[in-house]
């Protein structure tokens, strides 16, 4: 069992050991006790400074970044590209620099573009968490998702978890797929042929276009969200329209029923309701939607700790 | 490595039984007391002492928790490992309670230091006790000082102290490990 994560950054899920992985869980167990606390912060990171950088928009992973930083103590200063220098046509090196020369010890960045992370990491000096880059990976949405998982069926190993939606421009379908096969679990991808990668079943996963006959395979669903935002122009580019994606792929109560098994439902939101799941089922008592927003703090808690173990102590 | 057995047997039995009677004297039938054992290996004592103290008063009155202190400890980006946090169970607020911290080992007084911090995040007790079982003495590097000991050794710094439990290790025993004979 290791104790220290075997890398310096967290740019995706690919370059994480299971080790590490079961580690950053671990880790989480104890945070998860400490956000049930009346005082929910510990003093673990109150000597260093973490920049939060949003090239793109976020709510979610934006607050619980920022929540899990407070709630180590760190100091965090937050960024959005939005009324930024980076508009007036600085490069995100030198954007990056520029905040570093203020002493910042760690970057978390959601960006755009798949690879901004890696290629972050490569020119600037300091810890870099991905937030998200492009299409490419979401890591500690992955790692929050197999935590759920883990936390509701008490394993990971052995279970079959179906990813339904968008895995064409989905970073979180990547990541999970990464994470899951790595914790031992079976994944099967769902959605129309436009939406799903020409080659994707070379890693490894089933593809199965029929959404009743993968429900009856799975025992997790994780319904991903329609990225109207990345279908190109007004959004009807790759299916004919939202209502015949829902008829398809989305899933109601009434096609839940059909499956006659208890199938826990996923979704890393924000939810289109009626689209990928309709109220009743994002409602459901076997969803853990809201569990897997509990528990990113706790993982993005575990995360930053984790990392923040290897940076050496200035002196001086 | 060698090793001295300095308390166990009939010895080590009365000492904890003497640490309960000291706790009822001071603190009556136990009543708003918390007995609050500290991660990983002070668990260990607190569940010892919980346990004979329901024999001597014949009920369960003391509120009960185990307390784990890493994220609260103030050599993390000292060593070169993170230290791995443990369970904690501590399921009622500490407000208003009288809080009897219990420990195997003082030494430096670091581990009761972040102890002391990581409680004040379950409320604000109204007092809080320490009780170690044995006191490690003239080695504290913090101002810190136990209420009740199981018993005083006189150690140097490369030697090491470990008390060991029938239900964990197989017997009740407390050892002075030195670096040479």
């Amino acid at each position: 069992m290791s104790d220290q994560l075997s890398t310096e950054h967290l740019l995706g899920i690919k370059a994480l050991s299971a080790e590490d992985i079961e580690l950053i869980f671990r880790t989480a167990d104890g945070f998860k006790e400490v956000l049930n606390r009346p005082i929910k912060k510990v003093p673990s990171l109150r000597d260093l400074t973490i920049a939060n950088l949003f090239f793109e928009n976020s709510t979610r992973t934006r607050i619980s970044f920022e929540l899990a930083e407070k709630r180590l103590s760190a100091d965090v200063v937050n960024f959005s590209s939005g009324g930024s220098s980076v508009s007036k046509g600085e490069t995100l090196v030198d954007t990056v620099n520029n905040i570093l020369a203020m002493k910042v010890d760690m970057v978390v960045m959601r960006h755009p573009d798949p690879g901004a992370a890696v290629f972050l990491s490569r020119h600037v000096n300091a810890r870099i968490v991905n937030a998200g880059d492009g299409t490419h990976e979401h890591p500690t949405q992955a790692l929050l998702d197999a935590y759920s998982i883990r936390e509701k069926l008490g394993r990971v190993k052995g279970v079959k978890v179906l990813i339904v939606g968008d895995i064409l421009h989905s970073r979180v379908a990547l990541s999970n797929i990464f994470c899951l096969q790595k914790l031992g679990a079976e994944v099967m991808l769902c959605g129309p042929s436009t939406l799903m990668p020409r080659h994707i079943a070379t890693l490894g996963v089933k593809v199965e276009p029929d959404l009743d006959k993968a429900l009856r395979w799975c025992d997790v669903a994780n319904m991903l969200r329609i990225q109207l935002e990345r279908q190109g122009g007004d959004g009807i580019g790759n299916f004919p329209s939202l209502r015949e994606y829902a008829m398809r792929y989305g899933l109601d109560l009434e096609r839940y029923q059909r499956i006659g098994k208890d199938v826990v439902i996923m979704h890393p939101g924000p939810i289109n309701r009626g689209v990928e799941v309709t109220t009743q089922v994002a409602d459901h008592a076997n969803s853990i939607i809201l569990d897997q927003v509990e528990n990113g703090v706790a993982i993005r808690m575990a995360v930053l700790y984790l990392l923040a173990a290897r940076i050496p102590r200035s002196v001086g | 490595m060698q090793a001295v057995e300095i308390l166990s047997g009939k010895a080590f039995a009365l000492t904890v039984e003497r640490l309960c009677h000291q706790l009822i004297e001071d603190h009556g039938d136990l009543a708003g007391v918390a007995l609050i054992g500290l991660q990983p290996r002070g668990i260990l004592l607190a569940r010892r002492l919980r346990k004979e103290l329901q024999h001597i008063l014949g009920k369960e009155l003391l509120q009960y928790g185990e307390l784990d202190i890493t994220f609260h400890r103030d050599d993390f980006r000292h060593r070169s490992t993170p230290p791995a946090p443990s369970n904690t169970q501590l399921d009622f607020s500490l407000d208003e309670r009288k809080v009897v911290l219990v420990d195997d080992v003082l030494y430096t007084g670091r581990t009761i230091r972040a102890g002391l911090d990581a409680l004040l995040t379950f409320g604000r007790p109204a007092s809080v006790q320490l009780l170690v079982f044995i006191d490690r003495r003239f080695s504290r590097e913090l101002p810190i000082q136990p209420d009740h000991v199981g018993k005083w050794v006189d150690s140097i710094a490369d030697q090491r102290v470990s008390v060991e439990w029938k239900e964990s290790d197989g017997m009740d025993r407390v050892m002075l490990h030195s670096q040479h004979a």
